[in-house]
This record gives C-alpha cells, structure tokens and sequence, in this order.
C-alpha cells in the first residue's frame, strides 16, 4: 500500500487527455468509444470509493452516499466540493452542481455555448463513469450524464438518476 | 557549478499535487481497456502505450521548461541527470539515479526504485511481456525530441516483473540541429 503518495496534477490531465483523444481518434463509432470511457470511469469510481471509505461505518441510505459523494469525494478528486446539489421530490433524481470543473481549466473553448458543449462532452463521459462506479460499490444503481452549463466559467451539471438503491 | 541546477527540490515553481490513486488507477484501467481492444495483442499494446506517452511528452516539457529555471544542457550526460532528477521530481515524485553508461556517452540506464504508475499492479501470468510502463519511455521520447534529441527508450528491468529496480535504458540516437530561421548570406 503506497499510502498519501502524490503525483503532479498535471500528470493526470495529461494522460487523461491523451485517453481522450486516442480513444476517439481510434474509434468510427461514438458509441464504443463513449462505452469504452465510461467502463473505464466506472472502474476507477468502484475502486476509488473503496479507497476512500476504508475506515468509515456504512452509509445509511442513497441519500448519505450522495452527500459523501459531493462531499469527500469530489474533493479527493476535484480538490474542492461540489457547489450545489439539487433534487427532486422523490430524490430519485440529483443534480450536481460544480462552477469550475477542474480537468476543463486548461482548455479555451468556444463563446457560443453550444459549440463549447460539443467540444467538451467528450471530457465528461469518464468523471460519469467514475461517479456511477462509485454509487455502484455503495449498491446504489444510476444512470449520470454532464453537460456543461457556462463555457467561460467551466460550470457543469452532473445528472444522476437513481435506478436501484 | 550551475545555480539552476537542483536535486529537483529546490528550484521550481510549486506544482499543483495530487493524491497518485486517482492517476495509477485511471492508468491501470486504461491499460485493461487497451488489452480488450487490442484482443490481448500485448506488442501491439506496448506500441500503443509507448506512442501515447511520445503525445504526452511532446507537450509536457513546455510544463517542465516553464516550471523549472532549466538552461539548455550541454551534453546528453547533464540531460539524462536533469530527467532522472528533476523531471521525474517533478511530475512523478521520485528520483532516480542515473547509471551504466556506455564509453561514449550516449547510452545510460535511469534507476527507478520506486515507480507510482504500478503502485497497487500485479501482472498476471499471460501478460508477462507487457511493458506496462512503456508510456513512462514515450515521454522521454516525446520530450527530448521538442528538445533537438531523438531517443530511443525501454524497460531493461521491471519491478513488475519480479525485478529488484526498475531500470530504464535511454539512448541518443542524433541530435537534431536547431533550423536557422534565414538563410546567413542574405
């Protein structure tokens, strides 16, 4: 067990965008290559979450998963937590807020927001997986998908609609 | 005696860090999805890692030259002690030493203990000759070209391996002059 260790970040967002753009350069057809992203977040998710909960009780319901979620884990992750968390009546359905999502800030994207959205889904399919690979090891079942909501700020919007808890 | 030399811990601006997991895992899992796609084809899968890491390497010295207060080296020795000092500091948080140099200097090995990309990975038995950190050789590739050096890169010793180090072998094959931008009778 290697412990705190830590790496550059500029380590990660290399290779991170170096996956990207191979796994898209390769592929014809979108759809393998989002499938293939998102099994790959999905793994990395599932064992991160059990990195991170080594030491700590269960989570009582899908509610407390969420909130760890937002929590320490987008902070392990992203340095920061989420900003905003909404949901809906039945709490089947969250949405998660960030205003700055950190693997975009290198990237200069387009004005028109549209556009700047095209350019980035490509980057949001693995951080998905990685969040539905960790609700996965809690036995909470989701469905996520992103958006981006502000082209200059990097705001995103995680979708998570619960299927299973 | 070079001021702006360091072991690597003195002379840079601070870099952002962060927690090796997130970054060892994403590796081991983009390693499992190569192999799937290139249906267990693990030559092919060493060809791809080492070419992704050239990618990287082409524009991760910009970081490098930006972040450190490094001046041109003057021979392939100095370099081979700034990547193994320095660079691998800097982005990976180890060291490692340089030796085995040939007799005319063009050739040496980088003495790596300790290496973060296979923290938590065990190789199982089919996948005995994967070089599983060949992306880790593309960079140097990729990088020292950007710098005017064509290299070669491979593992020699792998603690993956059942190896006790992990020694990676560097080799300057040419150094590419720098293009003068006019030509000088004009």
């Amino acid at each position: 067990m290697a412990g705190k260790r830590e790496v550059a970040e500029s380590c990660f967002e290399f290779l991170y965008l170096e996956l990207v753009r191979t796994c898209y350069v390769k592929e014809e057809d979108d759809r393998g290559t989002r499938s293939s992203l998102d099994a790959m977040g999905f793994q990395v998710g599932q064992q991160l979450a059990e990195r991170y909960t080594i030491d700590r009780a269960r989570f009582s319901d899908h509610l407390e998963v969420i909130k760890f979620i937002c929590k320490e884990f987008w902070n392990e992750l992203f340095n920061k937590q989420v900003d905003n968390l909404k949901t809906n009546r039945n709490r089947e359905i969250f949405v998660l807020h960030d205003n700055r999502f950190r693997w975009l800030r290198h990237m200069s994207l387009p004005k028109d927001l549209a556009a700047a959205a095209e350019t980035v889904n490509r980057y949001l399919i693995f951080p998905c997986g990685i969040i539905k690979g960790a609700l996965a090891s809690f036995g909470v079942l989701c469905e996520v998908s992103a958006e981006l909501t502000d082209s200059a700020t990097h705001a995103c919007a995680f979708h998570i609609r619960i299927t299973q808890k | 005696m070079k001021p702006s030399r360091g072991t690597g811990t003195m002379n840079f601006a601070p870099v952002e860090k962060i927690n090796s997991e997130l970054f060892t895992l994403t590796y081991g899992s983009m390693v499992r999805q190569l192999l799937v796609d290139n249906e267990d084809n693990v030559e092919a899968v060493n060809t791809q890692l080492e070419k992704m890491g050239y990618n990287i390497g082409v524009r991760l010295i910009d970081e490098f030259l930006a972040k450190t207060s490094t001046t041109r080296c003057s021979d392939f020795r100095e370099t081979a002690e700034v990547v193994a000092k320095v660079g691998l500091k800097m982005f990976l948080g180890v060291q490692a030493t340089v030796a085995n140099w040939n007799a005319d200097g063009t050739e040496c090995s980088l003495i790596l203990e300790d290496n973060p990309i296979v923290d938590f990975v065990e190789l199982p038995e089919q996948y005995q000759s994967l070089s599983y950190s060949s992306m880790l050789c593309g960079v140097f590739r990729g990088a020292l070209e950007m710098v005017n050096m064509k290299v070669e890169s491979w593992f020699v010793q792998d603690t993956l391996k059942g190896d006790e180090v992990n020694e990676i072998r560097l080799r300057l094959l040419e150094v590419v002059q720098d293009e003068y931008p006019f030509k000088d009778d004009e």
